[in-house]
């Protein structure tokens, strides 16, 4: 993605933190607004050139529409894995078969990474171990017979990306291209 | 009591039970990892419902909207942080050595690892003995 | 307010068997999950002593405390990990 410009990334920083300050004070009194504005605009002259590189372009509707989208998608995938550990602490036997894998994205922005390093943590059974270049290895407490029975690595990649990251790449490549 | 303080209500009660059981989840595990594992998870879907259920509840409790706002704001907050604590932990484990459980079946971390410190090896080699030839 | 009573009856159960792992747990790396468990629900628990004595303010003082927890454990684990 290309570096936007120097306007864009300013208004862009200016809007996100003025919406968290307008958050974290959870008030609309006139005199938090003048504040929150003043610091928003000192804070944003200072920091905007590494906090953003897309700048306004992140605010695209498309975007914003797979963002909303994701949140609905990611509360499920969240519970489902939470029934699941459920199951694995409570039932006697303590069904575990841990192992650790190694997956391989799509995506290309660092943000972008960040952000399915943190969606596989929270959902089921897997948990990041460490990422390198577009190299995930992924800590996964039932790894499945096709996984496991894969005859070399590249098949081995495959099934546990199509079992891991896939489903959240179609969400992510486009919030964070 | 009124429909939004009974639905916060539950949602505390969710969390706390799944406090309980990311408690319950770091006795049973054998290993570190599967301590992670079913820890970090149980312990943010936990936090979730409790501080989000203490929102609504307290909007139906007639406090001021605020409120939900607030919870909302830990929440999203803790949803983004405790992932983050958990890769450093595991990884820190990792590189200090503490070893999978003997049941665990599949290890291509390590592989990786160890690929990766024979190839700068090589590499090493290959580059002292150019530096031999050019004197 | 005998239901929140129940409610903190499970928080302390959970803080129990947590405090039983940091004292057994084998490695440092567990009694630190331990910790970074029991920060996330001291967390929770002061949410809902802020609902406990109706003031909002309460919940701020839980913001700043998970985000001091958060670079804490953080700054351990990279000092574990072994380059801080």
């Amino acid at each position: 993605m290309e570096e936007a410009s120097r306007a864009s990334k300013f208004v862009y920083t200016f809007i996100v933190l003025f919406i968290l300050w307008l958050v974290v004070t959870a008030s609309l009194d006139s005199q938090e607004l003048i504040t929150g504005a003043v610091i928003a605009l000192i804070v944003a002259a200072l920091t905007h050139d590494v906090f953003t590189r897309a700048g306004l372009a992140n605010l695209h509707p498309k975007r914003v529409a797979y963002a909303i989208a994701y949140i609905p998608y990611f509360l499920w995938a969240m519970i489902m894995a939470n029934l699941d550990v459920a199951y694995r602490v409570l039932h006697p036997a303590r069904p575990i078969r841990p192992g650790i894998v190694k997956c391989r994205t799509v995506l290309n922005s660092d943000t972008g990474k960040l952000s399915l390093a943190n969606s596989i943590t929270l959902t089921p059974g897997t948990i990041t171990l460490d990422v390198d270049g577009d190299n995930y290895f992924i800590h996964w407490i039932w790894v499945p017979d096709e996984v496991l029975n894969a005859k070399d690595d590249s098949e081995h990649v495959e099934k546990a990306s199509e079992a891991i990251t896939r489903p959240f790449e179609k969400y992510l490549r486009v919030i964070f291209g | 009591m009124n429909a939004l303080a009974i639905i916060g209500e539950v949602l505390v009660f969710i969390g706390t039970f799944f406090y309980f059981l990311s408690a319950l989840g770091l006795i049973r595990m054998p290993d570190v990892y599967n301590r992670m594992q079913t820890s970090t998870k149980s312990a943010t879907l936990g936090s979730l419902g409790v501080i989000v259920g203490v929102g609504i509840w307290a909007i139906g409790k007639g406090y001021s909207p605020a409120w939900i706002v607030q919870t909302v704001a830990v929440a999203g907050f803790l949803l983004l942080t405790n992932p983050i604590s958990a890769h450093a932990l595991i990884r820190a484990a990792y590189k200090r050595g503490i070893p999978l459980w003997h049941g665990s079946v599949v290890d291509k971390y390590g592989e990786h690892l160890a690929s990766k410190a024979q190839a700068e090896e090589a590499e090493g080699e290959t580059s002292e003995t150019s530096e031999g030839v050019s004197e | 307010m005998i239901e929140v009573n129940i409610y903190l009856a499970l928080i302390a159960i959970a803080t129990l068997l947590s405090t039983y792992r940091v004292f057994r747990g084998p490695t440092t790396v567990d009694r630190l999950v331990a910790v970074d468990i029991m920060t996330t629900i001291t967390t929770g628990l002061m949410v809902l002593f802020a609902l406990y004595y109706g003031r909002m303010i309460y919940i701020s003082v839980a913001f700043v405390y998970a985000l001091l927890a958060f670079g804490g454990v953080i700054a351990f684990a990279r000092y574990l990990e072994g380059g801080l």
